[in-house]
């Protein structure tokens, strides 16, 4: 809601420059302004700035950076096949998330509905996992995927069905399935916490009224409710692409990347050679590939959802 | 008609009881193990913890070379510092957001959405480098800074977003009474703003407890180590110890449970504001 425009205006036609009142203004953004934009640029923006600078360098940490080789550690980036192999797993969880965990957790906020007795009781347990720390759900999954049927619980079930136990973390074609597994527990509650929201939002009349109208409820779902979930679906998307690109400690924890970097992810290829193995320029040059991706990603993104909303207007 | 709406009832029911199933399945095995001896596990691994073993719980607690009180203090200082920041800073920036003009407003403004792009995940590496120079690797000042700065984009967002749905008739009335920009801010808008700053706040607390990757990379010694990474070092010291790390974690996981209980509206209320304006 905003005011008359009249009134405000007569308020800037007396607070002219100079006047005690605009300097009192001025002072106040500027004190109230600096601590945010201190913090911000020293820890956000000037790293930036700096890493690209080390990117040019081969640099081990020690002293100045004096190895200049220009833009070879992106060349080689894009050669190594390691690289390749977290960037192909960045596309899967994203692809995963995307296919299997968004629809699942639209799926379950369209069960909880509006009107389930009970309803915040289910959001509750399922934002559980999302409330759980990084670390805690990794090493609860780390134990219940232990390839020993006698120590993991999932093969358990597995054998008790009668199907064979796996090595879940120690197969290279089972082991990105695995961490997705546990990074759908602890994400799916969240998207599903912002879908019902979504829900929530959109009146009940209005599906109210397509059924009226004769539409059954497959109609009212794919004609009324998902095109005006859009915005939060896009939401839901955005939030999950850029989650996914920089998936780091579930899998550090569970895998280190391996077995032989069949679980590697660009933040976990970054951390090795930034971290282990202190190749800090080459590192540097990943950091700026991964600002690149999300950089440009981001700017698609709102290039492509500056779409009318139904509901919103925007 | 109604027999149709019971049958979607029951099938309701069923599909999310399965799913509640799920989302407990590894948290109960952990607290089973927790409740075991380590031979009760190895010999019984999915059976109820009967009678219930307290020997890990009490012993993570007592033995103070397990650190666990230390990492607990650690992490609550670290939590306080980190909240305490991001609800101040983000309130003073939001204010100006919000309710004063400048010239170059949205260029700042852009700058600070700038930071909903570079994740922490993403420039740990840039950051600890700034950090190095600055002398505060192993320095818990290093983790306060660091979480707190990547915690302004969007919460600045999100106080904004509340802070401009205050109606601009009360800022007109408060000016015509005499008051200067900060009276407004102080009198009228923060107490006006007290659901949004619990939402803040109680969504800053969680993702600072949870942290590992900021304490993992800026703190070597173990009398700085966070609950987190204590919680990590711990598995890779006594990973062989099921029930014993099973109870760590456990331990480590109270703390967020409990709060997660009692706040759980502001958490999900300053989530779905961040996403919705994000």
């Amino acid at each position: 809601m905003q005011s008359l425009p009249a009134i405000p205006n007569i308020f800037k036609l007396k607070r002219g420059t100079g006047s005690p009142r605009r300097f009192q203004d001025n002072l106040v953004i500027f004190l109230f302004l600096l601590p945010a934009i201190v913090l911000f640029l020293l820890f956000v923006i000037y790293p930036i700035f700096q890493s690209i600078y080390y990117s040019l360098f081969n640099w081990k940490g020690f002293g100045p950076a004096v190895d200049f080789v220009g833009l070879d550690n992106f060349k080689n980036i894009l050669t190594d096949k390691v690289f390749l192999i977290a960037l192909r797993n960045g596309f899967l969880i994203i692809a995963l998330s995307l296919f299997v965990q968004l629809p699942l957790s639209l799926t379950l906020a369209i069960l909880v509905g509006r009107d389930l007795p009970g309803r915040v009781i289910f959001r509750t347990i399922f934002f559980l996992p999302y409330v759980l720390s990084e670390v805690i759900a990794a090493l609860m999954w780390l134990f219940i995927l232990n390839p020993d049927p006698e120590r993991g619980f999932v093969n358990a079930v597995i054998v008790f069905l009668g199907g064979n136990s796996q090595a879940w973390l120690g197969n290279t074609d089972l082991v990105l399935l695995a961490i997705f597994a546990a990074l759908t527990w602890k994400y799916f509650g969240y998207h599903m916490l912002l879908f019902m929201t979504g829900l929530q939002n959109i009146p009940a009349e209005i599906e109210e009224a397509g059924r009226i109208d004769g539409a059954n409820s497959i109609q009212n779902f794919f004609y009324i409710t998902l095109p005006l979930l859009g915005s939060t679906i896009r939401t839901s998307v955005y939030l999950s692409v850029l989650g996914s690109i920089q998936q780091f400690i579930l899998v550090w924890i569970m895998t280190k990347g391996g077995p032989v970097n069949a679980s590697e992810t660009m933040a976990t290829y970054m951390y090795r050679f930034g971290f282990v193995r202190f190749q800090l320029g080459y590192g540097s040059a990943v950091a700026i590939y991964m600002f690149l991706i999300c950089l440009i990603f981001s700017l698609i993104y709102q290039g492509l959802t500056r779409q009318p909303d139904y509901l919103t207007g925007l | 008609m109604r027999k149709a709406k019971l049958a979607t009832r029951i099938f309701q029911y069923f599909i999310l009881s399965i799913i509640v199933v799920v989302v407990f399945v590894p948290i109960v095995i952990m607290i089973f193990g927790a409740l075991k001896t380590r031979g009760e596990l190895l010999s019984h691994p999915y059976s109820l913890p009967i009678p219930p073993r307290w020997e890990n719980i009490t012993l993570i607690l007592g033995q103070p070379s397990y650190l666990f009180w230390q990492m607990m203090r650690n992490s609550l200082m670290v939590m306080l510092s980190v909240t305490f920041g991001v609800v101040v800073i983000c309130s003073l920036a939001a204010f100006v957001f919000s309710r004063m003009d400048f010239r170059g407003k949205n260029w700042a403004f852009n700058l600070f959405t700038l930071g909903l792009m570079f994740p922490i995940n993403v420039a740990i590496l840039p950051v600890y480098f700034v950090l190095r120079q600055m002398d505060l690797i192993d320095n818990l000042w290093g983790v306060i800074m660091v979480q707190t700065a990547f915690q302004l984009s969007g919460n600045i967002l999100i106080l904004r977003g509340f802070f401009t749905a205050i109606p601009a008739e009360l800022q007109d009335a408060a000016y015509i009474d005499g008051c200067t920009a900060f009276d407004f801010f102080w009198r009228v808008l923060l107490p006006l703003a007290k659901p949004a700053l619990a939402a803040v706040a109680a969504l800053t607390m969680i993702i600072s407890w949870n942290d590992l990757l900021v304490p993992l990379v800026v703190l070597n010694s173990d009398k700085f180590w966070t609950l987190p990474l204590g919680t990590m070092q711990f598995q890779g010291q006594y990973g062989q110890d099921l029930s014993l790390v099973s109870a760590f974690v456990a331990l480590s996981a109270l703390p967020t449970i409990i709060f997660y209980l009692f706040a759980e509206r502001q958490i999900v209320s300053g989530l779905t504001a961040g996403a919705v304006k994000g």
